[in-house]
């Protein structure tokens, strides 16, 4: 009774695996055989993608674990750097020393525009950089000087730790200040969250993760767009890395592989992102 | 059990005992050696009241500082008033069942982890407070002062409710017979008996207040500035250890929050300290 079970299992075992088989062809065969586990840390960004990749990869083959943590892009190369993670997500190119210290590898697998967002119903949607930079700094704290209403602004920005912020910080506050008035949080979501709850906010979102829930503004005359960023046109954009410790090997370089492959580089598009091939 | 027996428990209590004060020394001597290098430039008291500007080279945690100690304490000025009250309802003047439903609740609140609070305030409290004041985002020192006061008014309550059912019964007896009603009771007798409690609560409450993280990361707003008042964004140390944590080992930014934990360690200190010496001196004084 009890071995009949068992080939029962076996048999039904067999014919899911022919079935998922056929069903997934391609980039994700590198996985069918393989069993072990693989750490993704790092930026929030990434997010979204890592999932979606993880589960298409965990659905055909459940003897892979694969878990995902966020911590920004600091915490991802940090991570990856002492070993505690395979993969370390970066949404910054890491830094010549950073590279040198840990000997990493970088993998830029798709391009991604930092957007202003405000409240959906702010009327306010254009800026130019000056403004953006006296908004930040703090030199203008009310949406009446934008012609907006006559309300207080409220600046959302992120921890020391965030890629998003080194990029909207160099390239649309040209590493200006911030004010210390401003609010932290934690996480591109975190952010969407807070901006989308504060009709008088201000705050700056990966392109990727803008949605209805937020109001996109221009920057300097071009619209945040996937297409503004994809032509360059659109000056606020940055590489997404995945980050491994010396050359990758087993399971995160065959990762690493399917986003770059035509699949994982769909994925990456369907979020949002401009997939590098 | 055996002579022996008792001595291998009693010396594995021991152990157990000169374990726990090692690790608690040894997380002090810990942050000030990976702090040493602050310490050692004299740079430790620039810190303490310095801005937070790591872009100019300023690790200063004074804001922090401030923010901790204001939101800590007013935190405690809004729990205290409550858990009196609560109190008060629960060992004197409500009915016994009651009573004893009430301290079942507060029982189970003293259980509910802060990330539910942290929740809580960032969609109710903070859009509300936002409304109401129709200043800055809501996410300031006042909304989390008030939930930080739920978080440890459970702690206080039951503090305060045991020290209340801890004073003699002869002096209650004695106000009943006198005719008092029992709100006189209450306030005649049973708070002068039961200070010593109340203090404590409060006292734990601060160290609660003081050392809690998750609340005060999610709905203070963590901004850096040195805040001026309730309504001000403000950051505190442990937020701000919790934010800056993932800083480069090696940056000065990571450096600086061992200072963070130093001050926040002598804080605690204080407040264990000043438990400690209210409890003794309250010894000698009783009848």
């Amino acid at each position: 009774m009890k071995s009949k079970t068992v080939w029962t299992g076996l048999a039904m075992a067999l014919c899911l695996l022919l079935v998922s088989n056929s069903g997934y062809a391609g980039a994700l065969d590198a996985f069918k055989d393989e069993t072990g586990s693989l750490k993704i840390a790092g930026g929030t960004a990434h997010i979204p993608v890592m999932q979606e990749a993880a589960k298409r990869i965990m659905t055909l083959n459940s003897n892979i674990q694969i878990s995902i943590a966020g911590g920004g892009s600091s915490v991802g190369i940090k991570q990856v750097g002492e070993g505690l993670v395979d993969i370390g997500n970066s949404g910054r190119k890491p830094t010549d020393e950073e590279i040198a210290k840990y000997g990493l590898k970088l993998f830029k697998w798709a391009t991604d525009g930092v957007g202003i967002v405000v409240h959906p119903k702010n009327s306010v949607r254009a800026l130019t950089q000056a403004q953006v930079m006296d908004i930040f700094a703090g030199k203008i704290d009310n949406w009446k000087a934008l012609g907006g209403e006559d309300k207080g602004i409220n600046v959302y920005t992120r921890d020391e730790a965030s890629g998003t912020r080194e990029v909207f910080w160099e390239k649309a506050l040209n590493k200006g200040e911030i004010t210390t008035r401003a609010n932290f949080v934690v996480s591109n979501g975190a952010m969407k969250s807070a901006v989308s709850q504060d009709p008088y906010g201000i705050g700056y979102v990966s392109v990727g993760h803008m949605d209805e829930t937020v109001g996109p503004v221009s920057f300097d005359g071009v619209a945040p767009t996937l297409a503004n960023v994809k032509s360059g046109e659109y000056k606020i954009a940055r590489g997404l890395f995945s980050n491994t410790k010396g050359d990758p090997t087993g399971l995160a370089k065959k990762f690493i592989d399917y986003l770059f492959s035509t699949e994982g580089q769909e994925i990456a598009a369907g979020n949002g992102f401009i997939p590098v091939n | 059990m055996t002579k022996i027996g008792e001595t291998i428990w009693e010396r594995l209590f021991l152990l157990c005992a000169i374990a726990s004060v090692v690790v608690t020394v040894l997380i002090f001597g810990f942050m000030v050696v990976l702090g040493l290098p602050l310490f050692k430039g004299g740079h430790f008291f620039y810190l303490l009241t310095q801005p937070w500007l790591p872009s100019r080279h300023a690790y200063g945690i004074y804001p922090m500082i401030v923010g901790t100690m204001f939101i800590a304490s007013l935190a405690v000025a809004i729990a205290f008033p409550l858990s009196l009250g609560c109190a008060s309802l629960i060992s004197v003047i409500a009915p016994r069942p009651f009573s004893r439903f009430l301290r079942r609740v507060v029982h189970l609140m003293t259980g509910v982890p802060t990330v539910i609070y942290g929740f809580v305030g960032v969609f109710l409290l903070v859009p509300l407070m936002r409304d109401l004041f129709q200043r800055g985002s809501g996410m300031c020192i006042l909304s989390a002062a008030l939930m930080l006061a739920v978080l440890i008014s459970p702690t206080m309550i039951l503090f305060f409710a045991d020290s209340f059912e801890h004073v003699p019964r002869p002096y209650l007896d004695a106000v009943d017979a006198l005719g008092g009603r029992p709100v006189q009771k209450f306030i005649y007798v049973m708070i002068p008996c039961a200070w010593r409690g109340i203090l404590t609560g409060c006292i734990l409450g601060i160290g609660r207040a003081l050392g809690d993280t998750l609340v005060a990361l999610m709905i203070a707003g963590n901004a850096i500035q040195v805040p001026s008042s309730p309504l001000d964004s403000a950051r505190v140390l442990t937020a701000h250890i919790a934010l800056v944590i993932a800083a480069d080992y090696d940056s000065l930014e990571f450096k600086s929050i061992f200072a963070c934990g130093v001050v926040l360690y002598i804080f605690t200190t204080i407040v264990v300290l000043a438990v400690r010496s209210l409890g003794a001196s309250g010894r000698r004084q009783e009848p």
